[in-house]
């Protein structure tokens, strides 16, 4: 029972994680029918941040050298940034062209910048310590949950509470959300096309820099590849759930969390090592099912 | 009503060919603040392809649409919008996550109103609709005809100076069809706004139009008051078919 809680609080951290990522792509896609692929790149850049540039496998720190409260603040600003300049340079030039060509344009923003790190950092996985304090257990009712994992729930949640709060009672929110149903009938009635996209784009660099500040204190590493899974994971997540439903994400993202943790806690061990296949298995399952996603009313086919 | 006030909307000499076929070819078309115009004609008559003209969905070539004498056929269909055409859908495409309060917020936000400001007058238009107790449904749970509804006060949230309606009656029930009938008897006075009203069924049409103009096959077949479309023979013959003089009787 007690193995169970503890895999259970695993599972909903992890799920957290996922379910920010998923409102990240989510967001995005709603706005522009783009897939963006460089969400992962925004995390491992956010990540990288920290340090120094340089091919040290155990490099010096850069913004990771600040107080955590000018910390967070810089390397949010930087993604956020480095969000929006993507979007303007990369994906506002060809939004009317066809989806193909924008998730084109994301692989190719997103090597740019994995390119990007490599020069400047080098290639080989980095060790990096920051927030240490937060590694060690807290003790609750009698478990024991590490110090990272109450916060990244805690911040996730926060995050999410506020985003329900910015989507439900702004201008601004109530215009994003109708843009990301329906992005043409949201422009005949007057909502700014180019704000929301770059809204879009800003609250999806802030939770990728978010993301990577608790991946490294979670993990003390760096590594070229290190958003990719969480936004492969992401991406899953906003297809189960029903690809331009915003709960919809945050639900898939809890769904592929618990999924992936659960798995790995109580598949055999012989198997464990195929965990991500078993759950991408279970997601075709899913959308064979429901190929429009879990949370998705369907539409009504219509006449211009 | 102040005549001098009225603003005006035209369309002239309206060509439009998807492919070789005449979809319009020549139409003619003029829309005062203050008028319900009935648009009628047989299936492929080409009343969609109007509408679709004159809010910037598709332009015409050649011809011209104008708004209160400026030329604004090369606008697109948001700056259309912008300009005071405002226009529904055959489908009512609602934001259907949103509520249907929220619909009209978004109307009320995007032609510049403060968030309260544009609530309070989604509410407003939803208390004179009877829609007021449905405000905070979910778009999603309408009923087809509530959803129809909830689509003209959408538009008319945008208090444009033209609405367009794109057959607004389409699978309704009599009961339903009365009360959209009053509704939009009820457009121009409240939004002070001309109507141009795409409509099959006759019962409304013949209801609440002050003109109606006759399309076929693309080309503009008569205009003129109600009573005397009803008894115009080329329009008989031409659009309502040739055993419907009987069924026109009926109407």
């Amino acid at each position: 029972m007690l193995y169970f809680l503890q895999v259970s609080i695993d599972a909903l951290a992890l799920g957290s994680l996922y379910a920010l990522v998923a409102l990240a792509i989510g967001l995005v896609f709603g706005v522009m029918r783009l897939i963006n692929f460089a969400q992962a790149d925004y995390i491992t850049i956010g990540a990288y941040s920290l340090v120094a540039p340089s091919t040290a496998a155990v490099p010096a720190l850069m913004f990771g050298a600040l107080h955590w409260v000018p910390m967070v603040a810089v390397v949010l600003l930087a993604v956020t940034v480095l969000a929006l300049l993507t979007e303007r340079l990369a994906f506002r030039p060809l939004r009317n062209t066809d989806t193909t060509t924008l998730l084109i344009s994301s692989f190719a923003v997103s090597y740019f910048l994995q390119s990007l790190v490599l020069m400047l950092h080098g290639g080989r996985p980095k060790t990096v310590s920051i927030g240490e304090g937060l590694t060690s257990a807290v003790e609750l009712f009698g478990l024991r949950i590490p110090g990272i994992q109450l916060l990244t729930m805690v911040v996730a949640m926060a995050l999410l509470v506020v985003l329900v709060v910015f989507l439900k009672k702004t201008s601004l929110g109530v215009q994003l959300r109708a843009a990301s149903e329906n992005f043409e009938m949201a422009r005949l009635l007057g909502v700014p096309a180019n704000l929301v996209i770059s809204i879009a784009f800003g609250i999806s660099g802030i939770l990728g820099g978010t993301i990577s500040i608790l991946f490294v204190v979670q993990t003390g590493s760096l590594d070229v590849r290190m958003g990719l899974m969480p936004a492969v994971y992401a991406f899953f997540a906003t297809v189960i759930g029903g690809i331009g439903s915003l709960p919809g994400a945050v639900l898939g993202g809890y769904i592929v969390g618990i999924l992936s943790v659960l798995l790995q806690a109580y598949l055999p061990v012989e198997v464990r090592p195929f965990r991500d296949a078993v759950v991408f298995a279970i997601v075709i399952i899913i959308l064979l099912v429901r190929p429009q996603g879990l949370f998705v009313t369907g539409g009504a086919k219509e006449r211009v | 009503m102040v005549i001098s006030n009225r603003k005006t909307l035209e369309a002239k000499n309206i060509h439009v060919s998807f492919g070789g076929i005449h979809a319009l070819s020549g139409v003619d078309l003029s829309l005062a603040t203050g008028d319900i115009l009935g648009l009628i004609g047989p299936n492929g008559a080409g009343k969609t392809t109007m509408v679709n003209v004159l809010t910037g969905f598709q332009r015409p070539k050649p011809g011209a649409v104008i708004l209160d004498g400026r030329d604004v056929s090369k606008l697109s269909a948001p700056k259309m919008a912008r300009a005071g055409i405002g226009r529904s859908f055959q489908a009512a495409r609602l934001f259907r996550n949103l509520s249907v309060l929220e619909n009209l917020t978004v109307a009320g936000l995007g032609i510049g109103l403060s968030k309260a400001k544009a609530t309070e007058q989604g509410r407003e238009i939803l208390r004179w609709m009877s829609l007021v107790d449905q405000a905070d449904q979910k778009a999603s749970s309408l009923s087809y005809s509530s959803e129809r509804r909830v689509s003209i006060a959408r538009a008319v949230a945008l208090r444009p100076s033209f609405l367009l309606l794109d057959e607004p009656a389409s699978g309704m029930n009599e009961a339903e069809c009365e009360s959209l009938m009053e509704i939009i008897t009820g457009l121009p006075k409240r939004v002070e706004c001309g109507v141009l009203l795409i409509e099959h069924n006759m019962q409304v049409i013949m209801g609440v139009c002050d003109r109606v103009h006759v399309l076929d096959g693309g080309k503009s077949l008569a205009e003129g008051r109600p009573e005397e479309i009803r008894s115009n023979a080329v329009v008989l013959r031409a659009y309502l078919g040739e055993d419907a003089s009987r069924k026109n009787t009926r109407i």
